[in-house]
């Protein structure tokens, strides 16, 4: 099972080597771990995408509440929030493989960001599913390099009551 | 005033009467500072891992945060192993590094190490000051982090630039506002009401005590609690001494070196209040199993222990004292009385029968006799081996402290834990257990003793082996298959005794024994006591 933690900490030096290293410790895994400020300079928030049974979800987020640089831990399930990854790719490209490139591209709406002759770099920013999707359509061209941020995630927008 | 007299400044406010430590360049400043401070004591340990040690034998008989100071580099490293005892069985510290300049870290420069870095998976919470400024709202912090909620050791480190750097206002936070740490003390309201619910139908409760209980101060809670509602006591290695040893509802240590009917009364249980214990690997061995068709109320101030190890029916997150006061204030019907007999039949029937060889001490049958003469307040220490078993097994406590490092299990603990706590409560008799392995790895300190005239009984149990390993290389490989295990090198404890001006008894014969323990115990002064125990003698 996959989980989100979007987790408050304090901006502080050390914070990520703390959160980071309660991990590796403890032997829970790391999918992808996004660190960013928020609107408050003194709070960063980190995406961590994680997976495992049950009890070590839940672990993960009683271990992360005991760190005393974290402020706030939130989890959700991808149903309940809105997820976003975004991915560079650059590939190299002919005659031949161009417009099924740019073909690709208007389905998946990707943009191409830069050229030279004979390489394009594409720019997708989608839900982790369909960057997944566009790596293994592109996987029949050479691809060059890729660049992945990671999942950032907020909870779905609601009403709130009062 | 610098950073060094704000520090001290600090000490002084918290109300520290003692430190241990072991000074270097980048610690300097604030041993030079602390020279004016009439009501600090500072001891000179002889290697730093013991000044984290005596600091938590301190902390453990006072309630109070034991405090030390050790240089940067290797000063800062040494203390490692010390703060991860005092981690694992959740002692409260503050220990202080010097730490090199400021600009200089990260260069690899001399006596220069990543101490925060090289301690963060088992300290509760670290500093690098980098401003002089902050130290007094940081020294605030540190103690109030390390002596609330889970209780634990708080590392401050403070550059050298810091410590000398002019601080021009010194304001003493009076209260900790940590927007990341609110420690739940009180229990669930709700959540107390089930337990009690749950203990109204059970018909074979027992609770499981450990260290939490002890570090809360909820003795008297526990054993009120215990004969009100009639619910037999076990405990862990570390919530040894949380119900007095001869309290009749008080059936022992559970564990794999813990006592069968102990061990039973879990098995047989219907309902388990777990309080203030981990469920670690060596008292519940498989706690999948044990916990199968049972309540199972899991008390703890930490949360994240709640369901770690064991999936608790009933969690309950708060401080043992305040849960125990809680749950008196219901009354409930139920009757454990036909239980309370079926354990203490298992307590009569299942004692394990030691067949001491005649030749020799018996270690076991020795110290029953030693807790039983010993003060009634004695504080015992025991330190890591078999030594430790024997003692968790016999040893009587009464309204004294057992002491022993549970969790991390590191030799050496039991002198300087026996100094540290005879420095914090002078008027106690303070007794260390070690093997001469243990021993060894802590002799030092006999020198700091005899320096501040801090009076410890130590006794070793000499068998010329680490004989918890022999133990277990003569079960797992076989009886040939001894390996690095020899410690037929060991000096003549007698000279080692002269040597450091203490009093010296060797006992080896059985008749002796009686005589040889009062002459131990006799006098607030220095012994050290050789007990000559069988070599290939068992844990059990």
């Amino acid at each position: 099972m996959k989980k989100i933690y979007s987790v408050l900490v304090e901006n502080r030096s050390g914070v990520l080597f703390k959160v980071a290293g309660l991990f590796s410790r403890r032997a829970f895994n790391i999918d992808s771990l996004v660190v960013g400020e928020t609107d408050d300079p003194n709070v960063s928030c980190m995406t961590i995408v994680s997976s495992g049974d049950d009890h070590t979800l839940e672990q993960i987020e009683k271990q992360l509440n005991k760190k005393l640089d974290v402020i706030k831990v939130k989890t959700f399930d991808e149903q309940l929030s809105i997820s976003r990854e975004l991915m560079l790719v650059k590939v190299k490209y002919n005659r031949n493989n161009r417009k099924d490139i740019i073909e690709l591209c208007d389905i998946l709406k990707a943009q191409i960001v830069d050229m030279s002759k004979n390489q394009m770099m594409i720019q997708l920013c989608d839900v982790p599913e369909r960057i997944q999707l566009f790596l293994k359509m592109l996987n029949s061209i050479s691809i060059v390099e890729v660049a992945r941020t990671g999942t950032v995630a907020l909870q779905k927008c609601h009403d709130q009551e009062n | 005033m610098n950073g060094a007299e704000a520090m001290v400044k600090c000490l002084e406010l918290e109300g520290v009467e003692m430190v241990f430590g072991y000074p270097g360049v980048a610690i300097c400043p604030f041993y030079d500072a602390i020279l004016d401070a009439e009501s600090i004591r500072t001891i000179l340990i002889r290697t730093e891992q013991n000044a984290a040690h005596a600091a938590s034998g301190m902390a453990r008989v006072t309630g109070k945060v034991g405090v030390c100071a050790v240089t940067s580099g290797p000063g800062a490293t040494n203390l490692i192993t010390g703060i991860a005892t005092a981690f694992a069985d959740s002692i409260p510290l503050v220990c202080i590094t010097g730490q090199v300049h400021s600009g200089l870290i990260g260069s690899d420069s001399f006596q220069e190490a990543d101490i925060i870095g090289a301690t963060e998976s088992f300290i509760k919470y670290s500093y690098l000051v980098k401003n002089a400024e902050d130290i007094p709202r940081i020294f605030r912090e540190a103690f109030y982090i390390a002596n609330t909620g889970r209780k634990g050791p708080v590392l401050i480190d403070v550059p050298i630039d810091v410590q000398n750097a002019i601080v021009k206002k010194f304001k003493y936070p009076e209260e900790v506002n940590l927007r990341t740490y609110k420690p739940t003390v009180k229990g669930h309201a709700v959540q107390i009401k089930k337990v009690m619910a749950e203990l109204e139908k059970a018909k074979r409760p027992v609770i499981c005590a450990g260290g939490g209980v002890l570090l809360s101060d909820a003795q008297n809670e526990l054993r009120e609690f215990a004969h009100r509602y009639q619910v037999p006591v076990v405990h862990t290695m570390m919530g040894i001494g949380s119900m007095q040893t001869e309290d009749e509802l008080n059936f022992g240590m559970v564990g794999n070196h813990g006592a069968s009917y102990a061990n039973r009364a879990m098995n047989e249980a219907d309902m388990i209040i777990m309080v203030g214990a981990r469920v670690a690997d060596r008292t519940v061995n498989q706690p999948e199993i044990i916990t199968r068709g049972k309540v199972l109320v899991h008390m703890d101030v930490d949360p994240a222990e709640i369901g770690k190890n064991a999936g608790p029916t009933i969690p309950l997150v708060g401080d043992a004292k305040h849960i125990f006061e809680d749950m008196m204030q219901y009354e409930i019907e139920g009757d454990h009385n036909l239980w309370v007999q079926t354990l203490y039949e298992y307590k009569q029937t299942m004692k394990e029968k030691r067949v001491p060889d005649p030749a020799f001490i018996d270690p076991a049958e020795f110290i029953k006799k030693l807790s039983d003469k010993m003060e009634k307040d004695a504080i015992y220490v025991a330190d890591v081996g078999q030594n430790q078993i024997w003692s968790c097994r016999n040893c009587i406590v009464r309204e004294g402290s057992f002491l022993t490092s549970g969790g991390m299990g590191t030799m050496g603990y039991s002198i300087p834990a026996a100094m540290g706590a005879k420095a914090g409560q002078p008027g106690r008799q303070s007794i260390a257990v070690c093997g001469d392995g243990s021993f060894q790895m802590s002799m030092m300190e006999l020198a700091t003793m005899r320096q501040y005239n801090i009076p410890v009984k130590i006794i070793v149990m000499a068998n010329r082996y680490l004989g918890m390993v022999r133990e277990y290389q003569k079960n797992t490989y076989g009886a040939d298959r001894y390996s690095v295990v020899d410690l037929s090198g060991s000096p003549d404890l007698s000279k080692i005794a002269e040597a450091y001006g203490m009093r010296f008894i060797r006992v080896s014969e059985k008749a002796d024994e009686d005589s040889a323990i009062s002459e131990f115990l006799r006098g607030d002064e220095s012994v050290l006591m050789e007990c000559v125990i069988n070599p290939t003698d068992t844990s059990k």
